[in-house]
């Protein structure tokens, strides 16, 4: 596998029950990229992003990874009783990480909500935290799904500049986005 | 795999454990209030309730043990922590060992303490209460590492409380057979080490069995 190959997904298939969802499709990521999967709803954006992210086994094809991922799955992965500032500082430790959550939650605009229980949050604050997550370690790849979905206009700005500055550093994004992308892809893949 | 994921599940399920507030006390009222109730059911003779009172025990732990299992790994699967925890952790079956072990040591160990009391109203002989209560620790720790299994494969089914029970229940009948016998037998017994051995078992495992489990609900 070529060095700057960050991930390399070849003759990718799924089925869901009877049906096939998307067969041999292949996705390749170098540093730099943005790649958005696109395509109608059930048309299994969702499941090729889980494949790659190693969540689901592929059915077909094979997946080769070169390091780490982040992965903002549309279920933020909160906890209901974890505040914004509890939900990182928990990752900050499984990842060994020594960035404060406190300056990361100022960053994605939750300092006024660091100390409230996930559900008293609002989809939109429960997204950003989510989102705190790409900054707490850095990885080179990114794998999110729907990650525009309930962020406001500023959140979606924000997120921008966060895949724009990734981008920039040498890291790739792939992401299932439905509706007009704010930030400009590289390469699309339909399935 | 260093240990500060393990040490973050643990911290994680006890802050959760902790929030949830009288939740992780439900085994423990089951538990009180199943053995209470065997004296309405059997009659208050003395000598009955005195010779079958550390299996009525032994009974109310293995029930208890499954009230609140079902919480232990479908919320990870629901609010997508699973997710989190399966990329970024060497051993999913690890996490869940610790997530079981932790909701043990909230919900399942209290019962242990609880059991003097309980057994001197069930008129327990005092000298078969020190085998009886290390007997539960144990049983305990089988019931709640069996169930975890259980509450893992049912984990993206909708109210699973009986699906889970439909499961572990017959995982729980060797641990009740020598459970039993040891307390009449005390510990230098055969019923002891197989006791012993059970729970040896159910810690090697049960871990792997949740983790391939976890795995298989999060696809």
């Amino acid at each position: 596998m070529n060095k700057s190959l960050l991930i390399q997904g070849r003759g990718l298939g799924a089925v869901r029950g009877e049906r096939v969802l998307f067969r041999e499709i292949s996705i390749t990521a170098t540093p730099g990229d943005l790649i958005l999967l696109r395509g109608a709803n059930g048309s299994g954006k969702t499941t090729l992003l889980r494949q790659l992210a190693g969540l689901s086994e592929p059915q077909n094809g094979e997946i080769e990874r070169a390091g780490l991922h982040h992965w903002i799955g549309h279920t933020n992965g909160l906890k209901a009783h974890a505040t914004p500032e509890s939900h990182l500082r928990h990752w900050g430790r499984v990842w060994g990480s020594e960035i404060d959550p406190t300056t990361l939650l100022k960053e994605m605009g939750l300092s006024r909500p660091a100390k409230v229980p996930s559900r008293m949050l609002s989809a939109g604050q429960k997204r950003r935290t989510a989102l705190a997550r790409l900054k707490l370690q850095s990885r080179p790849l990114w794998l999110l799904d729907e990650p525009f979905n309930a962020l406001d206009t500023s959140g979606q700005a924000l997120l921008a500049d966060l895949i724009t500055t990734h981008r920039a550093t040498g890291g790739a994004v792939i992401a299932a986005l439905h509706g007009a992308a704010a930030v400009e892809a590289s390469s699309e893949v339909t399935l | 795999m260093s240990a500060a994921p393990l040490l973050s599940a643990f911290r994680q399920s006890l802050f959760e454990a902790w929030a949830s507030g009288a939740g992780v006390l439900l085994p423990l009222g089951f538990f009180a209030g199943t053995a209470a109730m065997v004296p309405f059911t059997l009659g208050s003779e003395a000598e009955l309730l005195s010779r079958v009172g550390p299996g009525i025990l032994w009974l109310a732990l293995a029930l208890s043990s499954m009230v609140t299992l079902e919480r232990v790994f479908q919320a990870d699967l629901q609010d997508g922590a699973l997710d989190l925890w399966l990329q970024d952790t060497g051993s999913i079956s690890l996490v869940a060992a610790i997530k079981t072990l932790t909701h043990w040591l909230v919900s399942g160990f209290p019962l242990v303490l609880l059991t003097p009391l309980i057994g001197f109203m069930l008129g327990v002989p005092t000298t078969k209460m020190i085998p009886a209560m290390i007997g539960y620790s144990m049983g305990g720790l089988i019931f709640f590492l069996w169930g975890g299994v259980a509450a893992a494969l049912s984990a993206s089914v909708a109210r699973a409380g009986l699906l889970i029970a439909l499961i572990a229940l017959p995982l729980y009948v060797p641990a009740l057979i020598f459970g039993v016998q040891m307390i009449d037998a005390g510990f230098n017994s055969p019923s002891f080490m197989l006791l012993s051995a059970s729970t040896l078992f159910a810690l090697g495992v049960a871990p792997a069995a949740m983790g391939a489990a976890l795995r298989l609900a999060a696809e």
